[in-house]
């Protein structure tokens, strides 16, 4: 190794939801400091819940982040379900798992297309695209429009769903909506073969960059699992859903807001490249086709590849949502009243959101007051990781100019696709 | 000359910020008629000579407060931006609690390594021009706002109870389905989204001005309804003015 000074300090990262900062010190090839610092402003949803009522608990939940607000929601109705012991009607889980397809396509699509196609493509944001490539942005905004309005057929709402209640829905899509959506995922399919040459075209871009860690995903025998699952991880087998504990286990480190979590190594990933790398042989055909044309296989240990295996989850989301239309086309749309009764006890719901697995555990009165709350944000548990690759990748590029050093290291941060105010928004609440 | 645009965001989800992303192919109209040079959420380069400042999200903390003044100080008009920046949000139900407490339920014996304060609306920390309200925001009333500012006219934005656009909707009245709803004091301008829905309406817009809650109240109490369980309701996302107001 060359005797190298870098100094790097990005304050504020960009193209990220949410406030981290980059520092990189090197004094004569030796690092003194290689740091994923958290900054976000905590806002305390502990405090926030504690004494509220079940029937408060999605809405007030949902606005710990704008981008997965549906997940947010599911799990939180999951884990008051749990409590409750309520089990939904059929038609009300596959109503929602239309739903939680519509925002993994919208999320994703905002990730690779938004955030981390401007780096691909050597510029700083999307807007000098619509100069330069101003058919592939149209279709980015077509596909994200249509993820859109699957959650607004659904939901009531692109962002913080109004429709989704405990034991069911306050008001059901048209089938008439449904039916003319259907007809528009073909395009919406041709759309994103479109984006995926794209990306296939700029390959050689993504950092060649393998860290092999742990990858934990939700997974089940029957589906490529999103809306429910046991935990998997590939280090240490699967659990159920409510022994979350045996994986997850959390700590405070001073640098950031967010709390970190590990299992059996210093770290471990989670989104949709552990969901691959974990339940790859489940995704539909067209999925499979995208992941081959994109040369990902697995399992997979370069992060950088996180948003391939993005992309081959928006045609899998794509796919699952016409067949989940036909099912729900086929045995009709039946108006349910939601019936709960409350009770006190104990609800874990878990779901894999965008960035990766979710879980709500909530703890009830008999009144149905939340007494204790803990929630484990997808992105706090990438923190660790997204530290040890860049502990392991600086030391790899430091012969490079100070520029490139420092974008690659931008580059890396992104590819998680962070979710920052949700990992600085943690509940932990227990109710004296 | 485009009036330069820049876009900023303190404590919240961000969703407000990403309903300007969902005005998809009007974004890229919107880009073609201002000039953004500062978002952080979706692109690199910064500026600090803008215009027009948008601001999402509520301030939580002291050391936030400085780099508000200086978007102010650096903008000729400042937008507040859903419902965290215009009326503090859901970020102000931590404002009815103990926030040691609150600290040290988190954090634990790490408490002292991070700083908050109550939540707060921007407008608490400097002056704002003009507020798009809501949780999240409503696209299309974002856009007649920019439309507005960049034509030089005043927005508008309603100023009589949620009500109003409910009846214009049809909609049957969420108080005969037995549900509690916020609409006779939140401010209309969404459509009356949630009742819509088939859901109530939670008051995210924030009230209007002089709401009667007396009035509200006894309605609710026709229908059987406790007080309690109305107040509990506003402090959704009221805490801010409920604790300001005692």
């Amino acid at each position: 190794m060359k005797s190298v000074d870098v100094s790097i300090n990005v304050h504020h990262l960009t193209r990220v939801e949410g406030h981290g900062n980059i520092a990189l010190d090197v004094k004569n090839g030796e690092i003194n400091k290689c740091l994923w610092e958290v900054v976000e402003a905590p806002r305390f949803f502990e405090a926030m819940v504690r004494g509220r009522k079940w029937n408060e608990m999605q809405e007030i939940t949902s606005r710990i982040c704008g981008i997965c607000s549906i997940s947010h929601s599911l799990v939180s109705l999951k884990a008051t379900e749990a409590a409750f012991g309520i089990t939904p009607s059929e038609q009300t889980v596959l109503l929602r798992k239309l739903l939680d397809h519509g925002e993994n396509l919208q999320s994703h699509v905002l990730h690779v297309c938004y955030l981390v196609l401007p780096d691909l493509l050597g510029v700083g944001s999307v807007f000098p695209l619509i100069e330069t490539h101003k058919q592939a942005v149209l279709i980015v905004t077509r596909v994200h429009r249509l993820a859109n309005e699957l959650c607004d057929l659904v939901g009531g709402r692109t962002t913080h769903p109004i429709t989704v209640t405990v034991n069911g829905f306050t008001q059901l899509p048209d089938p008439k909506d449904l039916q003319a959506f259907r007809k528009r995922c073909e395009d919406g399919l041709a759309d994103l073969q479109t984006l995926a040459d794209l990306v296939a075209s700029l390959a050689d871009k993504l950092p060649d960059f393998v860290r092999e860690t742990e990858y934990v995903a939700l997974t089940s025998k029957e589906h490529y699992a999103l809306y429910d699952g046991d935990i998997a991880s590939s280090d240490a087998g699967t659990v159920p859903a409510d022994k979350y504990k045996e994986f997850v286990h959390e700590y405070v480190v001073r640098h950031s807001t967010a709390k970190h979590s590990k299992n059996t190594r210093d770290s471990y990933m989670v989104g949709a490249l552990a969901r691959f790398n974990v339940n790859h042989e489940l995704l539909t055909p067209g999925a499979k086709k995208v992941a081959e044309q994109l040369g990902l296989k697995a399992p997979c240990h370069n992060p950088f590849m996180i948003s391939v295996a993005q992309l081959v989850e928006c045609v899998h989301s794509v796919e699952e949502s016409m067949k989940l239309i036909d099912i729900l086309l086929d045995r009709g749309l039946k108006t349910e009243s939601p019936v709960v009764d409350v009770k006190a006890g104990r609800g874990v719901g878990v779901i894999e959101a965008p960035r990766g697995f979710l879980v709500h555990d909530y703890e009830y009165d008999r009144n149905g007051v939340c007494m204790t709350a803990n929630c484990v944000i997808p992105t706090n548990q990438n923190h660790g990781n997204i530290q040890k690759d860049m502990e392991a990748l600086a030391p790899t590029i430091l012969d490079k100019p100070e520029k490139e050093i420092e974008l690659t290291l931008e580059m890396l941060v992104r590819a998680y696709d962070p979710c920052i105010s949700c990992s600085a928004h943690l509940m932990k609440v227990r109710r004296k | 000359m485009k009036p330069k645009v820049g876009i900023f965001d303190f404590a919240s989800c961000e969703g407000c910020e990403l309903q300007i992303v969902n005005l998809e192919e009007d974004v890229v109209g919107l880009v073609s008629a201002v000039d953004v040079v500062s978002f952080r959420e979706a692109m690199k380069e910064h500026s600090d000579d803008y215009d027009i400042a948008i601001v999402e999200g509520s301030i939580t903390r002291q050391s936030d407060e400085a780099r508000l003044k200086n978007i102010r100080e650096n903008a000729k008009i400042v937008v507040a931006l859903g419902a965290c920046a215009c009326i503090g949000g859901i970020n102000a139900l931590k404002n009815t609690k103990d926030l040691d407490e609150v600290m040290k339920i988190v954090y634990g014996d790490k408490a002292d390594w991070f700083e908050t304060y109550p939540a707060r609306p921007i407008d608490a920390v400097v002056k704002v021009d003009y507020y798009v309200p809501g949780c999240p925001i409503d696209r299309t009333e974002f856009l007649g706002v920019v439309k507005s500012l960049l034509l030089g006219k005043e927005p508008e934005i309603p100023n009589y109870p949620l009500c109003v656009e409910c009846k214009l909707a049809e909609n049957q009245c969420v108080f005969e389905k037995d549900m509690f709803c916020l609409g006779p004091v939140t401010r209309a301008g969404c459509n009356a989204r949630c009742p819509s829905s088939g859901s109530d309406c939670v008051g995210c817009r924030g009230l209007v001005d002089n709401p009667n809650k007396e009035a509200q109240k006894e309605v609710l109490e026709k229908f059987g309804l406790t007080v309690d369980d109305v107040l509990a309701r506003f402090t959704l996302f009221g805490s801010y003015q409920e604790v300001n107001d005692k």
